[in-house]
């Protein structure tokens, strides 16, 4: 019986090790590709990178048509899907009551999150650009990413805005509120920091998006900074791609993609590690 | 001065309108796939689209069989879930029932960190270091092959695996983890008949989410699969997934031409495939919330 | 309610953000097309851009379908290619009212490469096609080691890819074990790193790194795809829509003088005059 026991404890513990091994291996991964990343890309970085033109066909100089063309991308996208994707939610927690209605808009949410990403391009390149004439542009690009992320948006601000204790509402309500003016002054306030990690993580995602923008937006170089919304951009994702895939110098672009996938990784990590202390502190705040 | 309920009134209606945006915008991108891609279907035959495999489709005659792509794309997946569902569900297992509390919100945002890394930047990773890596080891011309993109879209696949399947087992209610202790099972038992079996449905939709993530990947394929447009009968050669195809070649395509709709037609079935699976997750979902529920 | 107040005020912000802050007058010219001529359409439009700061031009690659389908949509201003105007594209053109003007800017020969460490030095325009098409699978069939061929090819959006293979291949269909590469320098690169491998560049792509084969028993250079003895050779256009205005004359023109055609040169092509 004893020497039963100790078996039993020692298979727990052999078992239980091989899952903390897998577990360690999943993380180690994500440290071998940024340390890869880092180690062949931290020498390009300079501050003339970051804010020169490129040069000599993208085989010389800087990526800053790359970094502001992302920074109007992701701007323009957060601008369309965030009052989208919150009026949806808010519509989806405090109006719909459970039931079919409801279970259909999700499973639309569901399947849009679903949907590959160049099938956003082709769909931006056919409505957008073709349909609607809005050329390879900013326009285009932002308006095809904010699809893209809508759902994400949707989603976090359902989470933040059912986070919101019912007492909320049922105060204001009896202080004789209308239902707009308890979602507008008590229930939105108070959902506002989880909306916000959702359009931060949803940057996040954007901002590393490729595939939609090929066709939409990106162009490979340009030596100015965009002058309208129907500019075409340079990308940061698509620059990266552009250098290593298609690049006609591969000697001198190449150090110049990993510089670019650097500032792009940087970029991301940052913004996903802001939206996670956000989501922490949120939830202890709601737990207090 | 509008009355304020016909205000509310108004104000509900506008908020139904986008609340209802994702359907508007999931029909809008299934209207546009059909209404590019379903000629190409009445002028090969769907059948002939699907089971030939010659895409030859800038000669004359052209040649329009998805067949070498379609596999190449499942090949490539499935490849990636043998990959990540071991990692990814042990992983979820040791975050939700054996590490510490203090640990597990370190842990878990770290790997669903994964998540957040662009996909073009693991196309890299895969094509300049992974790549020549794989050459060296198994002598290969080129290490641009389907095993490089099955390694890289399973650990693409991982933080969705992992990030779910633990919520799922987190999710299973505490009662039933004590009465299985209570009644003299130790923790490992507890896990393998009481936790894993309850879990099951929700881990189900999590391996189906990761594999809809792998199937429509698209810039990591693009770089690291090779690109030829073999039958995938040996994973040390290049395949040429459908995904990378419809982003490789569609820039040149003239708009209405048949190559066109060929790239909108493999869309189409891509779509299909992840709707279907979406579906399932889904199906998947609702058991599992029955289940944890206690029904 | 004052939290809601920050939050249009930052949204707000962003906005401004998102406005073009330059909103002087520029003339834009947008380029794309062959991945080929792309290095002097690139070089070309540096070097104007640099003389004439009130003009904005974007070159993009992605293959000379890619581009011609582009000035066909009339989504740019000009395409570049490595291949002339198909007749389908004529058709796809007139029909949209377009009507494709080629500009002649440049020669450039394909080098047939592989790895300097093969010792193939020569091949005929036969063996090219036995190899391409999957015939011919083993160096050792033409007088190299016993070593299996790796085809690499570029994708079928190149014009490269096209003009290679009407002449290398005729009717015929390139083996489907081809490694498909996006770009000159991504083959440039695969035959470098690859013993057994056997791919096309164009003649600015030459390098210690590869090694150009005779073909047909003439080496390619400059001076033989000049005269024409070179049998992998064909002239790298522009396309415009119509007879050129403004800044696309200008552009064209500029490409066309003396000054344009020394920047052909430094990029390793073979210049008009």
């Amino acid at each position: 019986m004893e020497n039963k026991l100790t078996k039993r404890k020692a298979v727990e513990k052999i078992v239980f090790s091989i899952l903390g091994l897998l577990m360690l291996s999943s993380i180690a991964v994500l440290g071998v590709i940024i340390f890869f990343i880092f180690k062949r890309g931290l020498g390009v970085i300079s501050w003339e990178f970051l804010t020169s033109m490129p040069k000599n066909g993208m085989t010389e100089g800087g990526i800053l048509p790359a970094i502001v063309g992302s920074f109007y991308l992701v701007s323009g996208a957060i601008l369309v899907a965030t009052p989208l994707g919150v009026f949806a939610a808010i519509y989806m927690t405090e109006y719909a009551k459970k039931g079919k209605l409801i279970r259909i808009i999700r499973i639309g949410v569901n399947n849009l999150a679903g949907v590959p990403s160049v099938v956003f391009g082709l769909f931006g390149l056919s409505i957008f650009v073709k349909y609607l004439n809005f050329g390879v542009s900013i326009l285009s690009g932002a308006l095809t990413l904010a699809i893209v992320i809508l759902p994400t948006i949707i989603r976090a601000s359902e989470e933040a805005l059912m986070s919101v204790p019912d007492e909320y509402r049922s105060s204001s309500l009896a202080l004789g509120a209308t239902k707009w003016q308890t979602i507008k002054n008590v229930v939105l306030p108070a959902a506002l920091p989880g909306i916000l990690t959702g359009c931060i993580l949803g940057v996040g995602r954007v901002a590393g998006e490729t595939a939609p923008i090929i066709f939409t937006a990106a162009t490979f170089f340009s030596m100015r900074l965009p002058n309208s919304v129907f500019s075409e951009v340079m990308a940061l994702p698509y620059n990266i791609y552009a250098l290593v895939a298609t690049g006609t110098f591969p000697q001198k672009q190449i150090p110049i993609a990993y510089g670019t996938a650097v500032v792009l990784l940087v970029l991301v990590l940052l913004i996903n590690l802001v939206a996670i202390f956000m989501r922490i502190k949120f939830s202890k705040k709601n737990t207090n | 001065m509008l009355n304020w309920k016909t205000k509310e009134k108004i104000i509900k209606n506008i908020l139904l309108f986008f609340a209802f945006s994702s359907i508007l915008f999931l029909t809008g991108i299934i209207i546009v796939l059909f209404k590019e891609g379903a000629p190409i279907f009445s002028k090969v035959g769907i059948l002939e689209f699907l089971f030939t495999s010659d895409w030859y489709p800038t000669y004359d005659p052209p040649g329009y069989g998805i067949f070498n792509l379609l596999s190449g794309s499942i090949v490539v997946t499935i490849g990636a879930m043998v990959i990540a569902v071991p990692f990814g569900v042990a992983s979820a297992i040791h975050i939700a029932y054996i590490l510490p509390k203090k640990f597990k919100n370190i842990v878990k945002p770290t790997i669903e960190m994964l998540a957040g890394v662009p996909s073009v930047i693991y196309g890299l990773f895969g094509m300049k270091i992974l790549g020549p890596f794989l050459r060296e080891v198994f002598g290969l011309p080129t290490g641009l092959t389907a095993l490089n993109a099955m390694i890289m879209l399973g650990i693409m696949a991982l933080p969705t695996i992992v990030s779910l399947a633990e919520d799922a087992i987190t999710a299973v209610p505490q009662n039933f983890r004590d009465a299985s202790l209570a009644l003299g099972a130790n923790r490992l038992e507890t896990m393998f008949r009481v936790i894993l079996p309850t879990a099951s449905s929700g881990i189900v939709t999590a391996v189906i989410l990761g594999m809809g993530r792998a199937i429509g990947e698209t810039m990591t394929v693009l770089m690291v699969a090779g690109g030829a447009s073999l039958f995938p009968s040996n994973i040390l050669k290049p395949v040429r997934p459908m995904t990378a195809t419809i982003a490789a070649e569609m820039g040149e395509a003239p708009v209405g031409s048949e190559h066109y709709q060929a790239l909108f037609g493999i869309a189409i079935i891509l779509f299909l495939i992840t709707l279907i699976f979406n579906i399932f997750a889904d199906f998947a979902q609702q058991r599992f919330k029955k289940k944890v529920s206690g029904e | 309610m004052s939290k809601i107040n920050s939050f249009v005020v930052v949204l707000a912000l962003l906005l401004v953000a998102v406005m073009p802050f330059s909103v002087m007058a520029q003339e834009e010219l947008t380029i794309q097309g062959s991945s080929t001529v792309l290095p002097i359409a690139q070089k070309a439009a540096e070097v104007y851009m640099e003389q004439n700061s009130d003009v904005n031009i974007s070159v993009r690659g992605g293959g000379s379908g890619n581009g011609i389908a582009a000035l066909i949509d009339g989504a740019v201003d000009i395409a570049d290619a490595s291949r002339f105007v198909k007749q389908a594209e004529v058709q796809a053109a007139v029909e949209n009212g377009i009507y494709p003007v080629p500009h002649r800017v440049a020669m450039d020969g394909i080098a047939v490469v592989v790895n300097p460490a093969n010792s193939v030095e020569e091949l005929s325009l036969e063996d090219i096609k036995s190899i391409y098409t999957g015939e011919a699978t083993n160096w050792s069939e033409f007088g190299g080691p016993d070593m299996e061929i790796v085809v690499v090819s570029r994708d079928s959006s190149s014009g490269t890819f096209e003009v290679f293979n009407e002449i290398t291949l005729g009717k015929e269909r390139l083996t489907k074990a081809a490694l498909l590469q996006a770009s000159n320098g991504a083959v440039a690169g695969v035959v470098s790193d690859t013993e057994g491998a056997i791919g096309y560049v164009g003649l600015g792509y030459l390098s210690d790194s590869l090694k150009a084969v005779k073909v047909n028993g003439v080496l390619p250079s400059n001076a033989t795809v000049a005269s024409g003895e070179f049998p992998i050779a064909r002239p790298l256009f522009m396309f415009t829509d119509g007879w050129p205005e403004g800044l696309t004359a200008r552009f064209i023109n500029f490409i066309l003088s003396a000054e344009g055609q020394a920047l052909v040169k430094e990029q390793g092509f073979v210049p008009l005059h």
